[in-house]
């Protein structure tokens, strides 16, 4: 298990959250969207020449823009 | 009298039992962030009037944007709170519901969307949930009506609960417990419409499939919109309508003023619904004959894209696209609302979070996007010289919208934020709301437009009558004549723009202008000012600075492209020699050095 950004994942791997490298503020509102530490999230599409990264949390599609995915720092689960 | 408010995180499907509720009709659509504005309905219940009030969503009661301040200001009003939860999403939901039970404000709690729950394989027990708040929970489905009678019979629930769940931390591990007690998930196998989701969102498959589907869309706007126009509108017209209005031109008289204001001039002898220009000839013939046909098309077709889910996609395609002009993918969905009508997308342009975003998107907006009612009147005038103009049309707005969008990137202060975007799943949307929400638009129109027209009728008759054109002309005409290479009289379409586009495009046609003139009007007319409609909305989001800014970018602009187009358009197209420039032009651009390092926020 290693700990990696949010965009070095490939699609379909799922990961824990393990922190977020940004301000409160960030941090809420990916919470609101079910995006929380140690939550279990599923990478659905991986950054396409610095495009957005979807991830399925709980029942909820969302994407995240690159530079905020860049601050999730996540471990994948083998 | 009794206020219940509506209250729960986006897309949830508030505004669908709102609207069944109250009989009031809003719009809504499957994804978040469509209602900005709270909507207050009135409904009968047992010999007493109820106020119910749309709040718009909100994830949490300390907001992030403009819309959930709303709705934590209404929270003060309420009565009795209806807290509408997403049960295929209900721990994401339940954070919400939590910080609401806190306010002791009786509440009663709406599981919608509870007809998919069974199709996802979840499992959720409503009687545990119930004893865990100590608070009603009723399951529905809103857009079956399923669940709203019970809803109802609750409306004098008037218990308080007392709870405090503690901090952020403590809430969602509090939210963890319930989840697992009260929620079972069977995960079902990937479905045909999972299959589809994925697909529009790889950009190898996604950005095939939007381009098809914009085609179409585009092949369907055109194809009603003529339909409409040719086998209904002009029939009623000229059939129907012409016959009546000959009679009353013979009894006006044939001419003089009031006739003139009334049937309008004719023309050779006979009434020309289009050049005419009196209030029940062009003034009705252009709302309903011209533009109508058009509206109802486009509007079918945005309804379906908004109510099957599919806008949401289309931001997380072009996301990489909008930062090059300091805005992120989901402020692609104002600019396509912009293609209907700009004033609802200056309202949800709300919805982005920067004041530096929201004036970006405002100007570009306004400045580049032409509405329907212009583009209808656009493609029955510049379309009849070929559709090659339409096209040149909309290539000089994008490259304006390239250049006006990476200058105000690079030079405007402030912060952009990063997408963050629920994707909601598709949906089949429902016929009867997609024809709902379709006449409820169509009636908005008919609404804003008809009394907007009819006056900019009366005021081009009284303005001719009075010589204020003919001044007009002589002041500005050699301008307009020298630099935009138009007829002087095309000022007089400059002015009835601020009323309304489609109109000012109407005064274009008995000049008889040349197709480079039509094509350079038609641009004009999209790019020097916002009507009236538009405007006193953008004054009000952005306030009076900022609307000057966005005001002097509007006015460069137009005079920069219709001096541009006069300059390279020649004979039947753009010279190529002239167009090229352009292109050494955007290298220097792109090179202007930030005013400061992009800041990408979530602050």
């Amino acid at each position: 298990m290693t700990k990696v950004k949010l965009t070095k994942v490939n699609s379909n791997s799922k990961c824990r959250v393990l922190s977020f490298e940004g301000g409160p503020n960030m941090q809420t509102k990916l919470e609101n969207l079910g995006i929380r530490i140690g939550n279990e999230i599923t990478v659905v599409n991986s950054s396409f020449i610095g495009g957005p990264i979807t991830v399925l949390a709980g029942n909820t599609k969302v994407a995240i823009g690159r530079k905020m995915a860049e601050r999730i720092i996540v471990e994948v689960r083998k | 009298m009794k206020k219940i408010l509506l209250l729960g995180n986006p897309n949830v499907g508030k505004s669908v039992v709102f609207s069944k509720l109250t009989g009031t009709s809003v719009v809504s659509s499957n994804y978040a962030g469509t209602t900005v504005e709270y909507t207050k309905g009135h409904m009968k219940w047992n010999d007493e009037i109820v106020e119910i009030i749309d709040v718009p969503g909100t994830y949490t009661l300390e907001p992030t944007n403009k819309a959930e301040e709303v709705a934590v200001e209404m929270l003060d009003e309420g009565d009795l709170i209806i807290n509408v939860v997403d049960s295929t999403n209900l721990e994401r939901n339940l954070n919400l519901t939590l910080q609401l039970l806190e306010k002791k404000i009786p509440m009663i709690i709406s599981l919608n969307f509870w007809d998919e729950t069974e199709h996802k394989g979840i499992n959720i027990d409503v009687e545990k949930l119930e004893k865990y708040f100590n608070v009603p929970v009723i399951p529905t489905s809103a857009t079956k009506g399923i669940g709203l009678k019970e809803i109802i019979r609750k409306f004098d629930y008037d218990k308080v609960v007392d709870h405090n769940y503690g901090d952020n931390e403590k809430r969602w591990s509090e939210i963890g417990k319930i989840i697992s007690d009260v929620q079972k998930i069977n995960y079902k196998e990937h479905s045909f419409s999972d299959l589809m989701e994925d697909l529009t969102l790889s950009p190898l498959t996604g950005i095939p499939i939007a381009a098809v589907i914009l085609f179409i869309s585009f092949m369907i706007i055109r194809f009603v919109g003529e339909g409409f126009i040719g086998y209904i509108a002009e029939p009623f017209f000229e059939v129907l309508y012409r016959p009546l209005i000959a009679q009353l031109s013979g009894i006006l008289g044939g001419d003089g003023f009031i006739h003139n204001l009334i049937v309008g001039e004719l023309i050779e002898g006979s009434i020309d619904f289009e050049q005419s220009f009196g209030l029940l000839t062009t003034g009705i013939y252009i709302p309903l004959a011209a533009v109508l046909p058009y509206i109802i098309s486009f509007y079918f077709v945005l309804g379906l894209l908004e109510d099957i889910g599919y806008l949401p996609r289309i931001s997380v395609l072009v996301d990489n696209v909008m930062h090059r002009v300091g805005l992120h993918g989901f402020s692609i969905i104002p600019l396509i609302l912009a293609f209907g009508c700009n004033v609802p997308a200056a309202l949800a342009i709300r919805n982005l979070e920067s004041k530096r975003e929201k004036f970006i998107a405002s100007t570009l907006m306004a400045t580049t996007i032409p509405c329907i009612s212009q583009m209808a009147m656009v493609i029955g005038l510049l379309g009849s010289f070929g559709g090659k103009y339409l096209l040149y049309l909309f290539a000089v707005l994008i490259v304006l919208w390239i250049f006006i969008g990476t200058l105000m990137n690079k030079l405007v202060p402030g912060f952009s934020t990063d997408l963050l975007l629920e994707l909601p799943s598709f949906r089949l949307p429902s016929i009867s709301t997609v024809f709902k929400k379709l006449l409820m638009r169509i009636l908005g129109f008919l609404k804003e437009a008809l009394p907007m027209v009819l006056l900019g009728v009366f005021i081009i008759n009284i303005f001719y009558t009075l010589g204020i054109f003919d001044y007009l002309t002589k002041v500005t005409g050699p301008l307009l004549k020298n630099i935009f290479g138009v007829p002087e009289a095309a000022v007089e379409a400059l002015i009835m723009g601020f009323l309304r586009k489609d109109l000012a495009m109407g005064v274009l046609l008995p000049l008889g202008l040349t197709a480079k003139q039509m094509l350079t009007m038609s641009i004009l007319l999209v790019i020097y000012f916002p009507c009236i409609a538009t405007f006193v909305i953008l004054l009000r989001e952005l306030g009076v600075k900022d609307m000057l800014k966005a005001t002097a970018i509007m006015l460069t602009s137009t005079v920069i492209v219709g001096g541009y187009i006069n300059f390279a358009f020649q004979g039947d197209g753009f010279n190529i020699m002239r167009v090229i420039p352009i292109i050494g032009l955007y290298v220097l651009v792109a090179m202007i050095p930030k005013r400061k390092k992009e800041e990408i926020r979530s602050a």
